[in-house]
């Protein structure tokens, strides 16, 4: 079974982060990034299927610049046979549907039989990347899944509802599904497979080598930001301040207070 | 085009809460957006729930026959495409909800149109203004949509309060619209499951002493278990400690577990994701306790330490002790 992965090296803001004065995002030397937690379910779920089928690859995908690449080595690291990064200095910004777009002519030339997202990004949380890209190529596709079995052309899956709902959904291959944290037990990878992550095939392209234009690429845009602000946490939290022993005495009162 | 169409939920026959929470936010802009407001349901009997919808403010409520019985989101995407196709409309609003993420973004993205997912304000500015989080919820931003014909948006339950539904004397057209669905459907309905009840209802907990990935090891869990007893509190959990099995998803507060609303809510180690936020915050006091200053929870909760939840539970058991 061929299995593509969509990853997504995320940005994660460190305790001391700044947003730049204008507004327009966040100073760099507060950020950090990672490999997308929802993607190591969805990685995990792509290694079952293809050690189960027995034959077959799992191809991870990201649309990123050279920072990028750790959360592709980290894929390879953990059992991905090969890796492609697509990538142009136009792509910075770019919001859900235009990063579909981008992967759609990353996975589309791939043809596999099954394509696993994660459900969202901890940074953006659009939870619509996967959902567009199958838009784009025309898959069925089911979203938030916590659970797969497959027969090797059909899968039934499990699909994650609000208020502890499930709903057993089949669906034929080829086929994307949006993958849930907690599906399964994401693996490490061994400090020797993160060495030898390096010597695993890693294709860079760019959206032209995918035969996506600038205008195309601009016309898949589906919101433009205007502003980045911190948050109004309106009157938000009293802060209890002063040492554990402080917070503890106070939080002992309030719960006494309010539970008589 | 002019106009807002809203897409209202139902599931297994009962219409969801959300849909007048649309209708709400819907309302709110149609004098800046101009044109009709319709609403808009996709079911297999969705006339049903036709009267409900057609709240004070509500134009029109269209109603589309599915084929097939249970939510299906490419059924779901054909037909919003017909309606699109129909209206016309500037705007269309959603919730941001298991089954819109289903199919909304995949209309959005082959139709060149606009979009946005969990939506917290809305505003006009020659055209749609939408606030979202951003990193993880730690920021917010402020998104137009310049150049779009169609824009759709998904909106955060819980965030604008729901119309009154309509008792079937307003004004509004029922219209029934025909679109052709036959065959549409890519996936099969084979049933529900409910998470299987645990040993403790925290639903009806009236303190909950709720842990997160604050807590590091499943070896820690006992700690807090015994410090809750020792409170009278009832033990709730995130999703992480969940996902990672070391607690049964009885315990699970949050969207994919359960609504609380306890007297106290006691938060140690959560930084308080959205989906958590929608299980909780209704919750009469909330304390949350997270070493992370700029964690989400402290946007809801009504007392805030920034502190290690390891040596809180030190001081509170010496003080129990």
């Amino acid at each position: 079974m061929k299995v593509v992965v969509p990853v997504k090296q995320v940005v994660v803001l460190d305790d001391e982060f700044e947003l730049l004065p204008d507004g327009s995002g966040v100073d760099p030397d507060g950020i950090e990034s990672e490999l997308n937690e929802w993607d190591t379910f969805s990685l995990e779920a792509a290694l079952q299927l293809r050690d189960a089928a027995g034959d077959g690859e799992v191809v991870a995908i990201t649309v990123g610049d050279e920072d990028a690449e750790e959360g592709l080595l980290a894929a390879l690291a953990k059992g991905a046979d090969r890796g492609v990064r697509v990538w142009h200095d136009e792509l910075q910004g770019a919001d859900a549907l235009a990063v579909a777009r981008v992967l759609a002519g990353a996975v589309g030339r791939e043809s596999p039989d099954l394509v696993l997202c994660g459900v969202q990004s901890s940074d953006a949380i659009n939870s619509a990347t996967g959902i567009a890209l199958a838009g784009f190529l025309s898959l069925p596709h089911v979203a938030v899944v916590t659970g797969i079995a497959s027969d090797g052309s059909a899968l039934t899956v499990e699909r994650e509802l609000e208020g502890g709902l499930v709903e057993l959904v089949r669906v034929s291959l080829p086929a994307l599904l949006t993958i849930q944290t907690g599906i399964n037990e994401p693996r490490y990878a061994t400090l020797r497979a993160i060495k030898q992550a390096r010597d695993k095939p890693m294709e860079v392209c760019s959206p032209a080598d995918l035969g996506i234009d600038s205008a195309q690429l601009a016309a898949s845009i589906g919101a433009r930001r205007r502003r980045l602000a911190m948050p109004d946490r309106g009157g938000g939290a009293e802060i209890i301040e002063g040492s554990a022993a402080d917070v503890a005495a106070r939080i002992a009162t309030i719960v006494k207070e309010r539970m008589d | 085009m002019a106009g807002i169409l809203v897409l209202a939920e139902a599931r297994r026959g009962e219409l969801r809460d959300v849909s007048l929470e649309l209708i709400t936010a819907a309302t709110e802009l149609k004098a800046k957006a101009g044109g009709e407001l319709a609403v808009a349901l996709i079911d297999a009997t969705p006339e049903r729930h036709a009267a409900r919808l057609a709240a004070a403010g509500v134009d029109e409520v269209l109603t589309v026959r599915s084929p097939v019985a249970q939510f299906e989101p490419h059924v779901s995407a054909r037909a919003v495409e017909g309606l699109i196709e129909r209206l016309r409309p500037t705007l269309v609003l959603a919730a941001h909800s298991i089954d819109a993420l289903g199919f909304v973004p995949a209309v959005a993205a082959t139709g060149g149109r606009g979009f946005l997912s969990d939506v917290t304000a809305l505003g006009w500015d020659d055209g749609p203004v939408a606030i979202r989080g951003a990193y993880g919820d730690k920021l917010v931003a402020e998104y137009d949509f310049p150049g779009k014909a169609t824009t759709l948006l998904l909106l955060r339950a819980g965030t604008f309060a729901p119309a009154a539904a309509g008792d079937g004397g307003g004004g509004a057209r029922v219209t029934e619209v025909a679109i052709e669905l036959d065959g549409v459907a890519r996936t099969e309905h084979g049933g529900y499951r409910e998470v299987p009840a645990g040993d403790v209802d925290i639903t009806k907990a009236d303190f909950l002493l709720s842990i997160g990935r604050g807590v590091e090891e499943k070896d820690n869990i006992e700690r807090f278990e015994e410090l809750a007893r020792r409170l009278g509190a009832t033990l709730s959990v995130s999703r992480p400690l969940v996902d990672a099995g070391w607690v049964p998803g009885a315990r699970q507060v949050g969207q994919s577990g359960k609504t609380v609303k306890p007297r106290v809510y006691l938060a140690l180690g959560i930084s308080g994701a959205v989906q958590h936020l929608a299980g909780m915050r209704t919750a009469e006091t909330i304390i949350a306790v997270n070493t992370d200053p700029e964690a989400p929870i402290f946007g809801v909760a009504h007392y805030g330490a920034v502190i290690d939840m390891f040596e809180l539970a030190d001081e509170l058991e010496q003080a129990l002790d």
